[in-house]
């Protein structure tokens, strides 16, 4: 039987990030996107929504000091 | 609860425009505005009060820039963490199973062990089998480990005939919920030339025609533990299991095996997890590795008494999984990556690192704090973060 782990209560959300979307949210930050933290390509959430290395994901975690909190990771080649 | 929480955002978004700030609270902060809102039936007027209150304690509140936050989130664990047990103790919380708990265990986390002293699982069940015993205990048995040894009603060497003889016990195999079938198949592919024959199983020495009788006797004796120990049943990796019911039925396990156990049929798939960090990063993915990081290191200290501001373990937690893998702080993981020459040779291994600097030409920036404490020169924190910047356009 094939699980979903994105079910799992330890995993946030992740969502592909659009070109568009990147270019807007990291438009006024003084680093480069591309020095966010890593995450796999091989890690298994990665490979459940099917990013690409170099693909920006878009975490929303459930906090506890701050109740949503949203964040980033890029694939790793 | 919903028009409240609108309610209170139109209040903010009003208050932005009529006094010229910029309110942004967290999601927790406009939930626990609401909550006040609601309990205290406060006015329009109070709740604008409050929104202002709250925004002024929250901006002092905020990390100022330039705060050596990693230092403090290290001293913050680090002092608790000298009032901890040194030693492993024993059964605590579950009974008889054994958890590593204090010091050992916070450094276990921070280390990033690969192989934990005691991993367990905790393993939930899904909404139809939750309150299903017979299910629970069948599933228990599958994933617990078993031997012939825990089946035996009796088990007797024959030194006449050389052949090892055991009796199983028909209701302990009940009891076990296992399958005869399953069972003699194993026996019988284990041991090629056992003969089964209901509850007794014969099984011969494998050098009977040996002419050296003490030897004989040696070979029996190995048989007669391999009978013992064959495992009958279980899942790779884990050993005794723990039935226990609380408000819903939970099995513990000593040992891990999350990626197994949760292909099974009837686990959930949202709450069981295991303590073993790596083994979740690996099924589960970074990001759960990062809240499990959270969680254990919460947990570990709370159980002794010990309260520590999640924001510094989270820190510790986003450090340690910023590259994609679970690293270990110190020597073999962060502190032994650092880009600096002189900060790593300032930590530990002194002469191994300014000997590679020096076989490599490494250059070193001077960016961080240790380097300019070494050379003497204003560190890189607080106030002396801030720096000049000449604009040679308007010479």
């Amino acid at each position: 039987m094939k699980i979903d782990i994105q079910d799992h209560i330890l995993v946030p959300t992740h969502e592909i990030m659009t070109e568009d979307e990147i270019a807007d949210e990291f438009s006024d930050v003084e680093y480069d996107f591309k020095d966010l933290p890593k995450i796999r390509s091989e890690d298994p959430v990665v490979k459940a929504i099917g990013a690409k290395p170099g693909d920006v994901l878009r975490i929303t975690r459930e906090s506890q000091t701050a109740g949503v909190f949203v964040t980033y990771r890029i694939v790793e080649d | 609860m919903d028009d409240v929480i609108t309610k209170i955002n139109d209040t903010i978004i009003e208050i932005n425009d009529a006094e010229n700030l910029n309110i942004d609270f967290p999601d927790s902060y406009i939930e626990d505005l609401a909550k006040a809102y609601i309990q205290k039936d406060l006015t329009d007027d109070e709740l604008r009060k409050l929104i202002i209150k709250l925004k002024n304690a929250y901006d002092r509140a905020h990390v100022e820039a330039g705060e050596a936050v990693g230092t403090v989130a290290a001293q913050s664990v680090g002092e608790p963490g000298t009032q901890m047990t040194m030693r492993t103790f024993h059964y605590a919380g579950v009974t008889e199973l054994n958890v590593t708990l204090g010091l050992p265990r916070l450094i276990e986390i921070v280390d990033a062990r690969k192989e934990i002293a005691t991993p367990t699982m905790d393993i939930y069940f899904d909404e139809e089998r939750r309150d299903d015993e017979e299910f629970v205990r069948t599933l228990a048995n599958k994933i617990g480990k078993s031997t012939i040894n825990d089946i035996l009603s009796d088990f007797n060497l024959n030194y006449g005939t050389m052949e090892v003889e055991a009796i199983l016990d028909s209701k302990k195999i009940e009891e076990k919920r296992l399958d005869r079938e399953e069972i003699n198949a194993i026996i019988g592919k284990t041991f090629k030339k056992a003969v089964i024959n209901n509850d007794e199983i014969v099984i011969p020495s494998g050098k009977t025609d040996s002419k050296e009788p003490k030897f004989e006797i040696r070979e029996l004796r190995l048989l007669a533990d391999k009978v013992r120990d064959l495992q009958i049943s279980g899942i790779k990796g884990i050993g005794k299991v723990i039935i226990r019911r609380d408000d819903e039925w939970i099995i513990h396990t000593e040992g891990s095996n999350l990626k197994e156990i949760l292909d099974m049929e009837g686990i959930d798939h949202v709450r069981t997890t295991t303590n073993n960090i790596h083994e979740i990063g690996e099924v589960l993915g970074i990001e759960a590795a990062r809240q499990s990081i959270i969680n254990e290191a919460q947990n570990t200290l709370s159980e002794q008494g010990l309260s520590v501001d999640v924001r510094h373990i989270m820190l510790v937690a986003d450090i340690m999984t910023s590259e994609g893998v679970v690293k270990s702080i110190g020597r073999h993981g962060i502190s032994g990556e650092k880009s600096s020459v002189l900060a790593r040779a300032a930590f530990e291994e002194t002469g191994k690192h300014l000997l590679r600097a020096s076989i490599r030409g490494e250059v070193d920036d001077l960016t961080g704090i240790i380097e300019n404490i070494i050379i003497g020169q204003p560190i890189p924190l607080g106030t002396g973060s801030v720096g000049v910047k000449m604009d040679y356009k308007n010479e």
